[in-house]
């Protein structure tokens, strides 16, 4: 079972009833899964704030209810987290949070544990995907004993990884009463003063008790090495030091002192081995334990068997070397609407205050349109502040690049903002009908919820009417004439506007391609203008003239509308084409 | 059982998780213990994808390391070069024989490699078929990775029969045939790349 689907079959297990998430690799597929089950309310919020938020209100009315997010998202639902730390909960509460070490799909590789430690909440860590059920299901029962909530830490090792899992039975929790206690749940600030002090027993507490933790494991074999560690790498250490004794941590936060001090005088050689940051190994060495860590693991990327090889036991491993071959990054798929936009600007050389989406793939070449990216829904409001830096002037050859999720997501407040503080900057909302980069999941604009169900969709011309702005254009993403000319009215425009181009992501599943492209090479001047767009699909063939893969053109007809000389021409689908 | 170490690698997008699945399913007929890790999110858009499958008595790890892999299944040419360097060195390379430009070679900042098989056979034994050739004529060229799986069958020793039910289990049930069909094609494609 894979790790996310194994971390919401703990939820089940644990008698969970809502689920709220904002989808983000490496943690999208966990509400995919819960949704499956009938017994669970789950949807996906705009963002992790509106997750969170919502599943703290299903904590105060009294049942169990988790948020799953990716560690950046976390950032976003922090606000929340850090005052709910405060009042504790009723029904247990669980944020599950997915890091992302090596940073497979996210904008850097940040610890989640920090955030955990400043906000003084508990973290489990598992290190398969049976553990990612049984701590799931066991970060309710913490949350309810210690009335705190619970954060239940994977990484995309562990979410993508599968494992054999055991699944048992759900318990249904009787919904516990709402009781009105404004002491405790209105954190003004006599209240969220007595609250710290309540926070800080319980941490205490929690140490305290952790200490005799089942999920807090001493496996004790040879003890001329002793090894701290937790999650993934405990897989890690068992591969690489089989005969070294472990203290297997299964809460992170807060850390069993008095376990960790008698576990650490029984090993010659004490090391610490954790991704990431050095968050056990600067606590175990503010107790005075000796112990060897960061000085030899990097505090970058992921680890392996043969990383701890060669740091602990100073093994020479030598390996082939990889050959030396181009890369393959990923790119923007054939069809793809924000690929015919790309094409526009950057025939009119206007540079794009970038957000976070497939669309940040067009930063590099052939596109380079995409100058740069912060977060979600920072295309809007860097734009913004680059105006209100160096006037109207200077951003007349910029637009803000933003996809309709994540307009739904942060954006829509920086073009509040816009409005509000008189700017004069042009927004493009790349509306490809869903969220594309995590997989294709659903969103407040396209009319249907997490399950699939038929729901009111969001529109978002007349939202962006609704808050203000004058000028709010619909445009075809392939209307590559009329898009030129509309951004070239636009950017010079003394007023803000926002151009949606509309057209859906190539690969959902209602996406028909209106038939595959065809190259008439007697026609062909071999002028390359075809080409420049990176279409995935063509390859120039060494006479020069460019080939169509038939089994990976969907049909979009850029590479025909750039054609001058009509050497490319559509062949339209047949009733009965497979695809 | 000492750990059978497999890698898939292949282009974003060319059903590197549905082989994954059919491995761990099969490994599970054997009640090995098996782990599975798989790549999501940006790299699945055309990016360079590995999948590792590692089964056995005991599994700690999930990925496989360079210089560990018994079987090296690769969906394009080029990103079995890329990976080369993970087999074991008397590992097999599975290799569909068919070429997808990275974007740096469209572009023309970069070169295709040329005689990537030779350069596989030197300390490896290859097993290579062009697949996607294979599965048109089977009417339908996505399956062209369930004739590598065949292929691969060879190599990790389970009963054909097995491999058989597992495929009917694990793909949508309406290719079921089609894919058993591109299985035993690749299954009965036993000649060793550049042996007579």
């Amino acid at each position: 079972m894979l790790g996310n689907a194994a971390i919401a079959q703990g939820a089940y297990e644990a008698g969970v009833k809502v689920s709220a998430a904002y989808p983000g690799t490496p943690s999208t597929e966990i509400s995919e899964y819960i949704a499956k089950y009938p017994e669970i309310y789950a949807e996906w919020s705009p963002n992790e704030k509106v997750a969170m938020e919502v599943a703290i209100g299903a904590s105060i009315a009294g049942v169990r209810a988790m948020a799953s997010m990716k560690l950046v998202g976390v950032n976003v639902a922090s606000d929340p987290l850090y005052s709910i730390a405060y009042a504790g909960v009723n029904g247990g509460l669980v944020l599950v949070a997915a890091d992302d070490p090596g940073i497979y799909s996210s904008q850097n590789e940040q610890d989640t544990r920090m955030v955990a430690r400043a906000a003084m909440v508990p973290v489990l860590e598992p290190s398969d995907s049976e553990e990612a059920r049984v701590f799931t299901k066991l970060a309710f029962q913490y949350s309810e004993t210690y009335d705190t909530p619970v954060i239940v830490r994977t990484t995309t090792r562990l979410s993508h990884s599968q494992g054999v899992v055991h699944p048992e039975e759900r318990t249904e929790i009787p919904d516990k009463p709402y009781v009105r206690n404004i002491e405790k749940n209105v954190l003004m600030p006599a209240n969220a003063r007595k609250r710290h002090v309540v926070v800080e027993q319980r941490m205490k507490q929690m140490a305290e008790d952790a200490c005799a933790f089942d999920i807090n494991r001493v496996e004790f074999r040879d003890k001329s090495i002793g090894v701290i560690t937790s999650g993934i790498p405990y897989q890690y250490v068992r591969e690489a030091l089989p005969d070294a004794s472990v203290l297997k941590l299964g809460l992170v936060h807060p850390l069993p002192k008095k376990l960790i001090q008698e576990f650490a005088a029984q090993v010659d050689t004490l090391y610490i081995v954790e991704e990431l940051e050095p968050v056990i190994e600067e606590q175990v060495r503010s107790w005075g334990i000796p112990c060897i860590g960061k000085e030899i693991f990097t505090v970058q990327g992921e680890y392996s068997a043969n990383l701890l090889r060669r740091a602990i036991l100073r093994q020479e491993i030598t390996l082939e070397t990889p050959a030396q071959i181009p890369q393959r990054p990923p790119i923007l798929c054939p069809g793809c609407p924000h690929r015919s936009v790309f094409s526009v600007l950057k025939k009119l050389k206007l540079h794009g205050a970038g957000d976070i989406g497939c669309y940040t793939l067009g930063a590099v070449a052939p596109l380079n349109v995409l100058d740069f990216n912060v977060c979600m829904g920072a295309s809007i409001s860097t734009l913004h502040g680059m105006e209100k830096a160096k006037g109207k002037e200077y951003v007349q050859n910029w637009v803000a690049l933003i996809g309709d999720s994540t307009f739904l997501h942060t954006g829509v407040n920086s073009l509040m903002n816009m409005v509000y503080n008189k700017a004069t900057g042009t927004v493009l909302i790349l509306d490809n009908s869903t969220t594309g980069m995590t997989g294709h999941q659903d969103h407040a604009a396209t009319g249907k919820t997490l399950q699939g169900e038929t729901t009111y969709a969001i529109n978002i011309y007349h939202l962006c009417k609704a808050i203000g702005v004058e000028y709010v254009y619909e445009i075809d993403a392939f209307d590559i004439d009329n898009l030129e000319a509309l951004l070239k009215q636009e950017t010079k425009r003394d007023a803000l506007s926002v151009i949606i181009t509309k057209s859906p992501c190539a690969l959902l599943k209602e996406f028909v391609p209106k038939g595959k492209c065809i190259i008439h090479a007697d026609n062909c001047k071999k002028c390359g203008q075809c080409l420049t767009p990176g279409c995935p699909a063509m390859t120039k063939q060494e006479n020069g003239v460019p080939k169509i893969d038939a089994a990976m053109c969907n049909g979009c007809q850029l590479c025909e509308k750039r054609c001058k000389f009509r050497a490319i021409e559509l062949i339209p689908r047949g009733k009965g084409d497979k695809t | 059982m000492e750990t059978k170490n497999v890698m898939i690698v292949g282009v974003g997008g060319q059903g590197t998780l549905l082989t994954s699945r059919v491995l761990g399913a099969i490994a599970l007929t054997g009640n090995y213990d098996v782990k599975l890790s798989e790549v999501h999110g940006m790299a699945q858009r055309g990016g360079s994808v590995v999948t590792f499958v590692r089964y056995g008595e005991s599994v700690a790890e999930p990925i496989v390391e360079e210089g560990q892999a018994d079987i090296l299944i690769a969906f394009e040419r080029l990103e079995a070069l890329r990976y080369m360097h993970f087999l074991k060195p008397d590992g097999a390379v599975i290799v569909n024989d068919t070429r997808i430009d990275p974007m740096p070679v469209v572009t023309g900042a970069a070169k295709y490699p040329e005689g990537i098989l030779e350069t596989l056979r030197q300390g490896h034994r290859v097993f290579s078929i062009d697949a996607t050739a294979e599965a048109q004529k089977l009417g339908n060229s996505r399956v062209f990775n369930t004739i590598i799986l065949g292929m691969a069958a060879q190599h990790m020793g389970f009963s054909k029969e097995e491999w058989l039910r597992v495929i009917a289990d694990t793909v949508p049930p309406k290719t079921v045939e089609l894919n058993q069909m591109a299985f035993l094609t690749g299954y009965q494609h036993t000649r060793q790349t550049g042996e007579e």
